[in-house]
């Protein structure tokens, strides 16, 4: 078990990276506490799997250094780090049985044949797979075959953290709520540093302790499930968490009041009143605003509505933006002249795409 | 759902072109051998009934026996250095780039030589008066000459179809590393495995399919080799590189003892046969496994 941390961590896939586009991770610096379970979360390509492979050891950084528990790991490679890594497609040695399999890192390693038996029968019996342990792995279900991957990683007493790589994308839906509760048990019960890596939100939000959320190979924030929720601190964190995810109006601002399409909305929060900068926005999730029953509001144009078993979205053109509402599946929608109310207090502001801070 | 066939019998005629070509290029000629088989004849183009006194003859010649214990001995050899050889240079060939194409390119020069070719370089490369190879073993003061001794002409015969045909076993398996997705090695890694242990574990379960092809093309070829023995010693010297297709050619061409040459080729053909069979059954047991995802 270990804190990981690096230090202006960059990795580059050419051979002469040049521009930061050249890059895939720009100057990361990250401290992950020991014992803690991360979630790496970002769309396709924002450099995720690399920060992965780099804290494995399956990569080399093309600048900076990583520490396990202070000590430079930079230069060693995965065998030495003592890391277990779930990959995206489950990997099972197909020639042996599920025994042999969680058997293997250990055997790799010079254990001896009784102290092997007796791991091996402890994770099986946390995954549940203690029946299937003479069976052949080649003829496993996928979702067996990923918790014959995981138990590989588990098997080991040593490992300094567990870094899941997109671990449920083949496994079927009902099959995949259940090792995601699995996975987060194992994490109370071991306590085990846990990174999981995922495009999904539900995965990352129900799984870690602190979320990261990675664009263009950059961290934009790192928080609590619940403080990504309420106050991104960028604007891509509010599109990319919550479904669907923040709306964003342009508007002006007076130093209490945000006003957006000739409406002043106040804002009751300490702004300072020397923020200066023209691109202002409003954003507010979905939850946060209503269609107003008393003609106040902002207006907007009805698009089209979404229904689900307990919320209703309904999809607005407003102050020259696209607009959603979330309401209880239950709450009708008005039949015309549609106007929006949002949420004062839930409402926050954002120049140049980053949310302004408030005077403590 | 199940279509029988009873209620499509035109749906043979669909297969009937096939069922000529078969007949004409296998099955007919083959039966013309089989007619020989079975007949002998004193000239005049009169032939009589001899039922399988043929067969019994060539099972119980000891020439034949002598043949088939060359061509045993000369498979197995072959086998034996050409799988593994062809295998460690497929592991050790580069996985991509201009250098890889390179190599491939080299490895594949010799499988587009036509076999008397290969056996005129070979028999030139070994003479001991003009060629590389002869002269200049003898010239370390090695007595090397293919022509007078067996043990040479052997040597000699075998580095040739080493020459000749690793490529074939070596592009094999190199497809079949192409084959093994990458995160298995990254696994492998981050499980601790030894350079050996994802040899065993990772990669041979993958060139499983392919060794047993090169396994078969090269058993089949190499036990039906004729041309370049025959360019290099002519089956000599007296008969110690006479293999079984060599001799089989003797006895029909050289001797024109139809009968006898007919019978020996049947069984020479159901050796092949029946050894394909036996390695592609026992090497397929238990191999209905599904194919891994991704």
């Amino acid at each position: 078990m270990a804190q990981i941390e690096t230090r202006a961590l960059s990795h580059s896939y050419l051979p002469d990276p040049d521009y930061p586009a050249d890059f895939a991770l720009k100057e990361l610096d990250l401290n992950l506490l020991d014992g803690h379970a991360y979630a790496l979360l970002g769309p396709s390509g924002c450099g995720k799997s690399t920060l992965l492979g780099i804290i494995s050891g399956l990569l080399r950084p093309t600048q900076g250094e990583i520490l396990f528990d202070g000590q430079d790991v930079t230069h060693l490679n995965a065998r030495q780090r003592h890391v277990a890594e779930v990959f995206q497609f489950p990997v099972v040695y197909e020639t042996m049985s599920v025994f042999d399999n969680l058997a293997f890192p250990l055997k790799n390693r010079g254990f001896g044949r009784e102290a092997i038996a007796k791991r091996v029968a402890e994770v099986a019996e946390l995954l549940d797979l203690s029946e299937q342990l003479p069976r052949k792995s080649a003829t496993l279900s996928a979702g067996a075959r990923q918790l014959v991957s995981l138990g590989r990683g588990l098997v080991r007493t040593d490992v300094n953290a567990i870094l899941f790589d997109e671990p449920l994308t083949v496994i079927d839906p009902q099959e995949k709520w259940r090792l995601r509760t699995r996975l987060k048990q194992l994490h109370r019960q071991s306590g085990l540093t846990m990174i999981y890596v995922t495009h999904d939100q539900t995965e990352a939000l129900t799984f870690a302790d602190t979320v990261m959320v990675m664009h263009e190979g950059r961290i934009l924030q790192s928080g609590s499930p619940s403080e990504l929720f309420e106050r991104p601190k960028h604007k891509f964190v509010g599109k990319f968490i919550g479904s669907p995810g923040m709306n964003f109006l342009h508007c002006q601002f007076d130093g209490n009041a945000a006003i957006v399409d000739g409406q002043s909305i106040p804002l009751q929060r300490p702004y300072g009143t020397d923020i200066d900068g023209s691109s202002f926005e409003l954003g507010f999730r979905p939850e946060y605003c209503e269609f107003s029953r008393d003609g106040s509001g902002i207006a907007a144009q009805l698009i089209d509505v979404d229904c689900t078993s307990r919320r209703k979205i309904a999809y607005l053109n407003a102050a020259g933006a696209k607009v959603c509402v979330s309401l209880p599946a239950d709450q009708e929608i008005p039949a015309d002249n549609h106007r929006i109310r949002i949420d004062p207090q839930r409402a926050l502001l954002y120049a140049a795409e980053i949310l302004v801070a408030e005077r403590p | 759902m199940s279509l029988r066939k009873r209620d499509y019998p035109k749906a043979w005629l669909l297969v009937l072109p096939v069922v000529l070509i078969v007949a004409f290029n296998a099955v007919i000629p083959l039966m013309t051998v089989v007619n020989y088989s079975v007949q002998d004849t004193f000239g005049n183009n009169q032939f009589f009934w001899v039922g399988l006194e043929w067969f019994e003859e060539v099972l119980h010649s000891e020439r034949f026996g002598n043949a088939l214990g060359r061509q045993l001995l000369f498979t197995g050899l072959v086998l034996a250095i050409e799988i593994p050889l062809g295998l460690m240079i497929a592991l050790g060939l580069p996985k991509s780039g201009w250098r890889a194409s390179a190599y491939m390119m080299l490895l594949a020069l010799p499988l587009l030589i036509p076999w008397n070719v290969v056996g005129t370089i070979w028999q030139i490369f070994g003479r001991i008066d003009i060629g590389l190879a002869g002269a200049a073993i003898n010239a370390v003061g090695i007595d090397y000459n293919y022509t007078q001794n067996a043990f040479d002409a052997w040597i000699t015969v075998i580095a040739m179809d080493v020459w000749h045909w690793t490529s074939l076993v070596a592009l094999l398996c190199y497809s079949g590393l192409k084959s093994v997705p990458e995160v298995y090695y990254q696994a492998a890694a981050i499980d601790g495995a030894s350079r050996w242990a994802i040899f065993r574990f990772v990669q041979l379960p993958r060139l499983r399919q392919v060794l047993i092809i090169a396994f078969l093309l090269r058993f089949m070829d190499s036990f039906m080799i004729y041309t370049e023995p025959f360019v290099i010693t002519g089956g000599g010297p007296g008969n110690a590189t006479t293999f079984l297709s060599i001799d089989l050619v003797k006895l029909a061409l050289g001797q024109f003892d139809l009968g006898h040459a007919a019978a020996m080729s049947l069984i020479y053909f159901l050796i092949v046969l029946l050894v394909c069979w036996l390695f592609y059954t026992i090497m397929s047991v238990g191999d209905s496994r599904p194919e891994p995802r991704q």
